[in-house]
């Protein structure tokens, strides 16, 4: 507690301090590429008849994905904070390797904790980890992937809390975490609204995107949640089916719980054990949500559906090949999402979907998947 | 309920339930407090536990093999309770106890006759509810105390807590170490500033000399990990080496009516 409570204090002086804010817009201009465009899809917007769609492009971030906004000012905290050794946890490894990638920046020691078999799907992440130094921590308990990865991360935080910083990786954990990585990838939303109203004119009539701890899909979310009349899609992982154990959509079959310090929706058995989870995409591979999340679905303001595994690879393909550009799996979730919905909208509306990371990390796993001429 | 410690220290000893089985842990508990355990802490094995190192991670994934539960902790403590007065706590994370239902679960804890209960999860500022549905009950809220909480933080514990407050001795998770960390008796210091309970002191207790010395300073100590690696490394005599362990403890602790 007394280590929230210093992580709380110092974030809530930061926000106030120009100077802090100052050198985190900076490193996001000049370091981490912001802004990123929003792309008018063409072609794909043709292919499917119906509303236009524009692609919200955090895949070009630098490391490929939106997990650096966040990386970026826990950093910045750190530093503030005097500590030195940085500790996360990592999924699809994105997020490890955007830890990695801002501790080499600052020069902190980095260790990352990824379940044996995220480490097995998502090996080019594992390297690239490396040779940015950070030490990689395989976790071999449990079902070996994120939430057994968050376990570890705890387990280290509370043994050295004193001198490390757990830098979590999406809006997940206690408070003040979940507010704090939102506030951070804020940015995408305040980005794509004022890009949206350059290129149209008029706000969107919905914003998809993925969600598996919920940051990128609340990032994008946040600007536009005063403006009632946008849609906030999220697209949770439907994996292979229904039964629990088999997918990672925690509003469909998940129920209130207690998971890692956060009160949210959890996958989990009548006993009150926290479920397996499963999904191609080992960053929506996690049983329980955002608790901003669990309040948007509860007061109604964001309605959340599922993409299967398959809708998922699908999606990949088509978006390589309508637009030349691949998305990380986790993102073919949203993409899935637009191509079932956008050809029943009308030509004259606009959905945004957020193309929260690039699919280089997904080779193998699109190789094992796609039967490719 | 009343939790009165006669030792010095007094030996609180933590079991995983369910691991191997739950007629060995029924086994295993009479055995301890046949041979000197005045409390037995019921853990209740589940599938994420943050606060515990590599050896009752093991047990807990064993124990949910065969599916223990919440709700069969409670009719094991209830098969305890017929044959033993030892002090009874329901050890065990949040999830489970939410699931069940937190009135659910003190009706549950009332009726099995425990004395109270721990849940590691729950920081005293979200136990409103919790404690209301326990004190209506006449049940032990047991809270963790730690060496990184702050004085504010450990007055709010005192206040919340009954039975008795635990006290991590270091920062870290379950797991037994060759020395007892400067931080127990510091920390043991200040909650006596807010409290009259009695302290136990937890985490890291594996052998009679650190259990002794434990003594100098709180009023119990608790046993857990080395206990439950006795028990793995013993299958089939689970009980009695359990029962030996205890014994060697027990004997260098003080009696009060021991005349010196």
């Amino acid at each position: 507690m007394a280590a929230l409570d210093e992580l709380e204090r110092h974030y809530e002086k930061a926000k106030r301090d120009r100077t802090f804010q100052k050198r985190l817009d900076e490193l996001l201009r000049t370091y981490a590429g912001r802004p990123t465009p929003l792309f008018f899809a063409r072609r794909l917007t043709k292919t499917l008849g119906g509303a236009k769609v524009y692609l919200k492009r955090e895949d070009l971030l630098h490391t490929g994905a939106h997990k650096i906004n966040n990386c970026l000012g826990q950093a910045l905290l750190v530093e503030r904070m005097g500590k030195h050794r940085v500790i996360a946890e990592t999924g699809a490894g994105q997020h490890g390797v955007a830890t990695a990638t801002v501790c080499a920046l600052l020069g902190f020691e980095c260790v990352v904790y990824m379940g044996t078999e995220d480490m097995r799907r998502q090996e080019l992440n594992v390297f690239r980890m490396r040779l940015l130094g950070a030490e990689v921590r395989g976790v071999d308990s449990g079902s070996r992937t994120l939430k057994d990865a968050i376990n570890e991360a705890m387990r280290d935080w509370v043994t050295n809390v004193r001198t490390t910083h757990y830098l979590l990786g999406s809006v997940l954990g206690a408070h003040p975490y979940p507010t704090m990585v939102r506030d951070f990838h804020k940015v995408i939303g305040r980005e794509a609204r004022k890009q949206i109203l350059k290129a149209e004119g008029k706000l969107p009539k919905a914003i998809i995107a993925c969600v598996g701890g919920g940051s990128n899909s609340i990032g994008i979310f946040h600007e536009f949640i005063k403006d009632r009349n946008v849609q906030l899609i999220g697209v949770e992982a439907g994996g292979r089916g229904p039964r629990l154990g088999d997918h990672a959509a925690r509003f469909h079959g998940g129920s209130p719980g207690v998971l890692q310090g956060t009160y949210s929706y959890v996958l989990q058995d009548e006993a009150g054990q926290i479920s397996a989870t499963h999904s191609v995409s080992a960053g929506l591979d996690y049983p329980s949500i955002g608790p901003e999340h669990a309040w948007l679905k509860d007061t109604g303001r964001a309605q959340y559906s599922s993409a299967s595994d398959e809708d998922a690879l699908e999606a990949c393909t088509v978006l390589a090949r309508t637009e030349g550009i691949i998305p990380a799996l986790e993102s073919a979730h949203a993409v899935a999402e637009v191509i079932r919905r956008a050809p029943w909208m009308k030509k004259s509306e606009v959905v945004i979907v957020n193309v929260s990371g690039r699919g280089d990390k997904d080779i193998g796993i699109l190789r094992e998947n796609l039967k490719l001429g | 309920m009343p939790l009165r410690f006669q030792n010095r220290p007094a030996l609180v000893a933590y079991l995983t339930c369910g691991d191997p089985d739950l007629r060995t842990t029924l086994d295993i508990a009479l055995a301890a407090c046949d041979a000197g355990a005045e409390v037995i802490e019921l853990g209740v094995p589940f599938s994420d536990p943050v606060a515990d190192g590599p050896v009752i991670q093991r047990a807990s994934e064993r124990a949910l093999r065969q599916r223990t539960s919440l709700r069969q902790v409670l009719e094991l403590a209830k098969q305890i309770r017929k044959k033993s007065p030892a002090g009874l706590i329901i050890f065990t994370y949040l999830n489970p106890v939410l699931r069940m239902g937190i009135k659910n679960f003190s009706a549950a804890a009332r009726d099995a006759c425990v004395d109270g209960a721990l849940i590691t999860d729950l920081p005293v500022e979200e136990s409103g509810e919790y404690l209301a549905e326990m004190q209506k009950r006449n049940l032990a809220t047991v809270f963790l105390a730690a060496p990184t909480s702050t004085d504010d933080r450990l007055k709010q514990i005192a206040r919340a807590s009954s039975g008795f407050v635990y006290a991590v001795s270091r920062t870290g998770v379950t797991g037994a170490r060759h020395q007892m960390p400067e931080d127990a008796p510091k920390l043991v210091g200040r909650l006596r500033r807010y409290t009259d309970l009695p302290v136990a002191v937890g985490f890291g207790i594996s052998t009679a000399e650190q259990f002794r010395a434990v003594g100098e300073f709180a009023d119990a100590a608790v046993v857990g990990s080395a206990i439950v690696e006795i028990i793995e490394r013993n299958p089939g005599k689970e009980a009695e080496s359990v029962a030996q362990f205890v014994e060697q403890l027990s004997a260098v602790s003080r009696q009060p009516s021991v005349k010196r």
